[in-house]
């Protein structure tokens, strides 16, 4: 089965939740039981119609103060896919929560409201998709049914969007509008009888249409050694196993290696996956590797094709999202996280700041605060084996570890 | 023919949080209730590690007020595989007057498995904590995360929690705190019965169609064992073909009419089914905060 992970971005009240529900509700996927949850909620709170958004606001305090503060999942599917949604709140955290949600999607849905418009963090949230090479978004210009369904008006946001979008850096992000109403459910799951101006598909449809897959823009095998298994038993006295999850490419047996930070080169003896062994293993895939030489090998060590190494040093630049209440500063050392290895970090130069209207200040910075993006230069203990954000997501990002707090306080995406 | 691999994605990404797992902590213990969540997890951890056996110990809270026939499975399970099965019981930390059991129409041991397994954990010093909860299951825990850092009081700090970006895994604590390992957090519950089915996984038999002894409250079909469940005389015992969902103890666990009898057909009538697995929860339908409450206080 197929699992589409989707993350969705918009300002407070836009309808987020409201339209996450919606998408529910139409494709049967609410339970009688949250169903009737949802309906004795929204008759104590006096409304006539059902508030959906009860579907996926989780947390108490959230209830209480009716926002959504924290990214939650919702699963759902249809006879073609598994969808996984990563609801992330539009308000203070929005930057850290967006990241964090769009960090695992591989599409997007954006929500503008179609009485305000562009917006300045609509603005953010294109940079942020931009930034995550995020290939599919969707414009879900909600609200419709409070401005008369207008097409007019539908044109002049497309339009406002479009112009933003141009000033991005990711060109081949493909951009999807769809004009719709989540409480009224015109265009999510069915068609809109209220809107015969509109030619293209429901939001359902869309998503349907999605093929899964295709992350890596360049297909390089990356093979991070998550830890190494050794069974000591007298039936498997000499396996060794070099486990970890595979990204980027494929890797097949008989495949001359590398192994990193050794240099040494060996061939592919064995490729393990419980109790089956095979000749190719596919990106994604979590398996164990045997090779033919008797190398020494341990967590964070990298093996690749000898011919397509990465990026191996002690020195990188990066885009930063930080995350922290505790500001990024030029004094601190970090534990920088890439995969599964693990290096000390000191910054060496924190330059321009992207500001919300997407402009660089190209000048040296103090420090970077939650939610601010920069451009950090750092030098490392070890080197890291990377490759830039662009060519293979997973093997070009890594997260920043405060080592006095242990928390996860920034990422950062190389290139 | 070349052999090709293509692993389920949800099972590459479980046996890649295992894997972790071993790496990172010293003294990792997986959470076993018996039920088809944690059966589940034992298989993924065996993929994990295979050829080498599960390197660590299985814990299980027992209330006492387990089916018989979990525990009979959890037993055979631990032995089959050669694990060690660490068991702790509700009913010690009563008998010792630390926690008081409830009394009345809805009593539960539910609440009262927190103190034991907090208890355990510092008795053995665990530093990870694998459990099989699912977002999926309930709205509170839709916002766990994979690693979820508990403080020395076992506690939740749902307002806290460190952002999990890509699949990089921080499990970086201090002394006194612990982590709570969730490696199905992406799996659904018909995902969990999909997977016994392709794998062929034993489960216990209550899990399938049987003949029981229950009684009707609220609507739900509760197991009358008048040793465990609190009954009213006016609540009428009949035997009934039933089957259980999820199963925790005997006192919160609602069983549901089934005539499936295979897996093959618990599958089929979990894909028609318009009621969620919780619902079948009488802990869940106390209040509609019940979840989040509970876990703020340490509960799996
Ligand atoms: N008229 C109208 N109201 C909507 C629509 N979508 C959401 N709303 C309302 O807008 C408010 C905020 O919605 P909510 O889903 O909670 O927004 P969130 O903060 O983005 O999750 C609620 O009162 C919704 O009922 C829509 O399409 N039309």
């Amino acid at each position: 089965m197929q699992v589409l992970k989707i993350a969705t971005a918009g300002s407070v009240d836009d309808g987020k939740s409201t339209l996450i529900g919606r998408l529910l509700y139409d494709t049967k996927s609410l339970t009688d039981d949250k169903l009737e949850a949802i309906e004795k909620s929204s008759q104590k709170k006096g409304y006539d119609y059902l508030d959906f958004s009860m579907a996926t606001d989780g947390l108490m305090a959230e209830r209480e103060q009716g926002i959504t503060i924290d990214v939650a999942h919702i699963y759902w599917a249809t006879k073609n896919k598994s969808y996984i949604i990563a609801d992330t709140p539009g308000h203070i955290e929005y930057t850290r929560n967006m990241v964090t949600g769009a960090s695992t999607s591989q599409m997007a849905i954006i929500l503008v409201d179609a009485r305000h418009g562009v917006v300045e963090q609509t603005k953010r949230h294109f940079y942020i998709n931009a930034l995550l090479r995020i290939k599919d978004v969707v414009v879900a210009i909600n609200k419709m049914d409070l401005v008369d369904y207008s097409e007019d008006k539908y044109e002049e946001i497309k339009a406002e969007i479009l112009k933003i979008s141009k000033s991005n850096a990711y060109q081949n992000q493909k951009l999807t509008f769809i004009p719709l109403s989540a409480l009224k459910g015109d265009n999510v799951v069915d068609f809109s009888d209220k809107m015969p101006w509109y030619k293209g598909e429901t939001l359902l449809s869309h998503l349907e249409s999605i093929e899964v897959g295709a992350v890596f823009e360049k297909s390089q095998a990356r093979f991070p050694v998550q830890t190494v298994i050794r069974p000591k038993s007298e039936k498997f006295h000499d396996y060794r196993g070099y486990a970890g999850k595979l990204y980027g490419g494929a890797l097949a047996v008989g495949d001359k290696v590398t192994v990193l930070p050794s240099g040494t080169s060996s061939t592919i003896e064995k490729i393990q996956f419980y109790n089956q062994t095979y000749d190719i293993a596919n990106a994604g895939d979590s398996i164990a590797i045997s090779l033919t030489d008797d190398v020494n090998v341990s967590r964070g060590d990298m093996i690749v094709k000898y011919n397509e190494l990465p990026n191996t040093s002690k020195t990188v630049e990066a885009t930063i999202c930080w995350m922290d209440q505790t500001p990024l500063d030029l004094t601190s050392k970090y534990i920088l996280q890439h995969g599964v290895h693990q290096v000390l970090a000191k910054v060496t130069a924190l330059k321009s700041l992207v500001k919300p209207d997407l402009s660089m200040e190209e000048k040296a910075i103090e420090n970077l605060k939650i939610n601010q993006i920069g451009q950090v230069s750092f030098k490392l203990n070890q080197a890291i084996y990377s490759d830039n954000y662009a060519d293979n997501k997973q093997n070009g990002a890594f997260v920043l570890i405060d080592v006095k707090t242990n928390t996860t306080a920034g990422v950062g995406f190389i290139g | 023919m070349k052999r090709k691999l293509n692993i389920n994605p949800l099972e590459s990404e479980s046996i890649y949080i295992f894997r972790e797992v071993v790496a990172q902590f010293e003294k990792p213990v997986l959470l076993f209730s018996g039920g088809k969540d944690s059966i589940t997890l034992v298989r993924l951890a065996q993929k994990a590690f295979y050829p080498a056996k599960i390197p660590f110990p299985l814990l299980h809270i027992d209330t006492g007020h387990n089916f018989p026939e979990t525990i009979e499975f959890r037993d055979k399970l631990a032995k089959e595989l050669g694990l060690e099965l660490i068991v702790r019981q509700v009913q010690d930390n009563i008998d010792q007057g630390k926690v008081k059991e409830e009394t009345g129409r809805y009593a539960s041991r539910n609440m009262l498995q927190t103190e034991t397994l907090l208890d355990a954990i510092e008795e053995y010093g665990f530093d990870a904590c694998i459990g099989g909860a699912r977002r999926d299951e309930e709205k509170a825990r839709a916002k766990e995360r994979i690693f979820s850092v508990r403080d020395d009081f076992g506690q939740w700090d749902e307002k806290n929690q460190r952002p999990e970006v890509f699949d990089m895994l921080n499990g970086k604590i201090e002394l006194g705190q612990n982590v709570r390992v969730f490696p199905i957090s992406n799996w659904t519950e018909l995902d969990v019965w999909q997977y016994i089915k392709t794998e062929d996984i034993e489960i216990p038999s209550i899990y399938f169609a049987h003949e029981r002894k229950t009684f009707i409250r609220d609507g739900m079909i509760w197991t009358a064992n008048d040793v465990v469940v609190f009954r009213e005389e006016s609540e009428a015992v009949t035997t009934r073909q039933v089957r259980f969902r999820t199963v925790g103890d005997m006192s919160c666990t609602a069983a549901v009419i089934s005539g499936a009898t295979t897996i093959a057909k618990v599958v089929e009538e979990i894909q028609a089914s318009t009621i969620s697995e919780r619902g079948a929860r009488i802990d869940d339908k106390r209040s509609e905060g019940a979840m989040e409450q509970r876990k703020k206080q340490g509960y799996f």
